[in-house]
């Protein structure tokens, strides 16, 4: 080894040990807990967690995969449309009012967010209260949004404007000549979007949504705040296993399959990627 | 840039009214004003939630069924902010352990950044990728671990223990910022600076770190933010003695504590709305074009 790749590692060094000793043991730990049982005084490795994860958590487990679903299925036509208009629309004024517009949740933390909506979309929140004043509801028939549907809202609220972001940008970097060739034969602005610009930008979109979904499956302040009900999110189960009961082994079970489902989500997104590219050439 | 050609709008003109409509979705009369509702709905939905927090803070009575607060009134404020309340308490935990976290963070990432960026290290993609692997899984497990792990080192519950995890979560943002800094630098300086003698670490203190300086200005302040708005792991490691920002707002809004919550939460809001008006100017492109590279 040369003294300059020496030394190149000696100050990378402590940012990977932070993140060895911060991440990847903590990591592994969790994922040794779940599979493993105390054995008297031996340690042997056991499916037991899983066992009781799944008999007292599969609701939780069924209701986390059905929400992901929904707020990627949203997040993606949300990124696709704003996206879209902003790349291919014709009026100035209202394609740069949705860009200024749409990235504000943006910095926003999750944990604000989910107050702003815990008030906003109560039973008597704001926008009850405004709908009632303009005629549309009457105090007597509101609905609150506070259980799945406003984690759904909340997630996408929060989420659309980062996917956005890298969708539109990828719009934009997008070679313009076959955008300006299909639209001098004729083809009208959905099917340019969904035909030509869509698939162009879909590696962008899976790793945009990939990330998001992670980011989701790692909130515990939204589905708390939002909705106490059962079945939940599994990072509150999870929390909920460590502090009621001091359960790391079922906690650690839940995590597992939590790292399962959004691997699933990335080997079968990635997989499509492959197969796409791989058909293109 | 697109549909403002004088040639295309007269050319539109000739075809039938439905048939510009089809063609021009979106740019016809019925079409803009379609697309322009569909804005105003978004704004309403962007905004609506924001606005609801913001009345809140100034809200003194707001009983159902009024839509809107009965009496207006900054005594919340009052009672969020005297010297001896929680608001006062948490404000110092969050700044101070921000400041600390940046520093950390720094501190690692400024060389693991030149090193990735100016020395030939091997499997550098490789080194890239693990800082963005705390990002890549769950992380309440993650969390829950380090928690368990600080109990047995004593470091739960204390300020330290709370500065390592938001460190985890601005290592990614730290390293990647500052290796695409010192990556844009133009290295004929710093070799122009070695040829009239000047030493490895005089050229680093003196060209190199000054120039990649915007760059880890920039990396700073996502760290900051990082730490300032982290929830999660605080939730873990720290709870109840560290009582944060995010953690305070918590508390006070699951105890139904609208005002001081909705207070806290404007507290929080107000840097990361700044961030996003003013990031484009510390993050300048050629920086940018680097980043992940």
């Amino acid at each position: 080894m040369s003294s300059s790749r020496f030394s190149g590692f000696l100050l990378v060094a402590p940012a990977l040990l932070v993140i060895g000793a911060m991440f990847v043991y903590p990591l592994t730990y969790s994922i040794v807990d779940a599979f493993t049982v105390e054995d008297g005084e031996t340690l042997r490795v056991s499916l037991a967690n899983f066992v009781r994860a799944f008999g007292f958590y599969a609701d939780d487990i069924a209701f986390t995969v059905v929400i992901m679903a929904i707020s990627a299925s949203l997040i993606a036509l949300g990124a696709i449309l704003i996206g879209g208009y902003i790349t291919l629309g014709d009026n100035r004024f209202l394609t740069r009012a949705l860009r200024v517009l749409y990235r504000w949740p943006l910095f926003i933390p999750f944990i604000v967010a989910a107050q702003c909506m815990r008030t906003f979309l109560a039973k008597n929140g704001l926008m009850n209260g405004v709908l009632v004043e303009l005629g549309l509801l009457t105090p007597m028939s509101t609905t609150g949004f506070l259980d799945w549907r406003g984690i759904v809202i909340t997630f996408v609220w929060k989420q659309l404007p980062f996917v956005t972001l890298l969708v539109a940008g990828a719009m934009a970097a997008l070679d313009r000549s076959t955008i300006d060739a299909a639209r001098d034969l004729g083809a009208s602005k959905p099917r340019i979007l969904a035909q030509i610009v869509v698939p162009q930008v879909m590696p962008t979109l899976i790793v945009a949504l990939v990330l998001s979904i992670v980011t989701m499956m790692s909130v515990l302040s939204v589905p708390v705040m939002i909705s106490g009900h059962s079945p939940t999110m599994l990072t509150v189960q999870m929390a909920f296993r460590v502090n009621a009961y001091h359960d790391y082994a079922t906690a650690n079970a839940l995590g597992v399959i939590s790292y399962l489902i959004t691997g699933t989500v990335a080997w079968v997104y990635l997989r499509r990627g492959v197969a796409k590219g791989g058909n293109a050439q | 840039m697109n549909g403002s050609f004088p040639g295309a709008a007269s050319a539109q003109a000739m075809i039938s009214p439905a048939e510009r409509l089809r063609l021009t979705f979106g740019g016809g009369i019925p079409g803009t004003v379609a697309v322009a509702v569909v804005i105003i709905l978004l704004a309403l939905a962007i905004f609506g939630p924001l606005t609801n927090m913001l009345l809140w803070t100034v809200a003194e009575r707001w009983y159902f069924p009024n839509t809107f607060p009965s009496q207006y009134g900054f005594a919340f404020w009052a009672r969020v902010f005297k010297p001896t309340g929680n608001a006062v308490v948490s404000l110092k935990y969050s700044i101070g352990i921000a400041v600390l976290t940046v520093g950390f963070c720094l501190a690692l990432a400024v060389p693991a950044g030149y090193a990735l960026a100016r020395l030939r290290l091997p499997a550098r993609s490789f080194i890239l990728l693990i800082f963005l692997m705390p990002q890549a899984f769950p992380n309440i497990p993650v969390h829950m671990n380090i928690a368990r792990v600080f109990y047995t080192l004593n470091l739960h519950g204390t300020v330290p223990g709370v500065v390592l995890v938001h460190t985890l979560h601005g290592m990614v943002y730290a390293v990647w910022i500052a290796t695409a800094a010192f990556s844009a630098i133009d290295r004929s300086l710093e070799e122009a600076a070695r040829d009239i003698g000047a030493g490895p670490l005089r050229t680093f203190f003196t060209i190199t770190l000054p120039a990649a300086f915007p760059g880890l200005i920039a990396s700073a302040i996502f760290v900051f933010l990082e730490s300032l708005d982290e929830f999660t792991g605080t939730y873990f490691v720290g709870a109840p003695e560290i009582m944060t920002l995010p953690m305070l707002m918590f508390r006070a809004g699951m105890e139904g504590n609208y005002q001081i919550a909705s207070i806290t939460a404007l507290i929080l809001l107000v840097p990361s709305v700044l961030f996003m008006l003013v990031v484009e100017r510390f993050l300048r492109a050629d920086v940018l074009a680097n980043v992940g590279r």
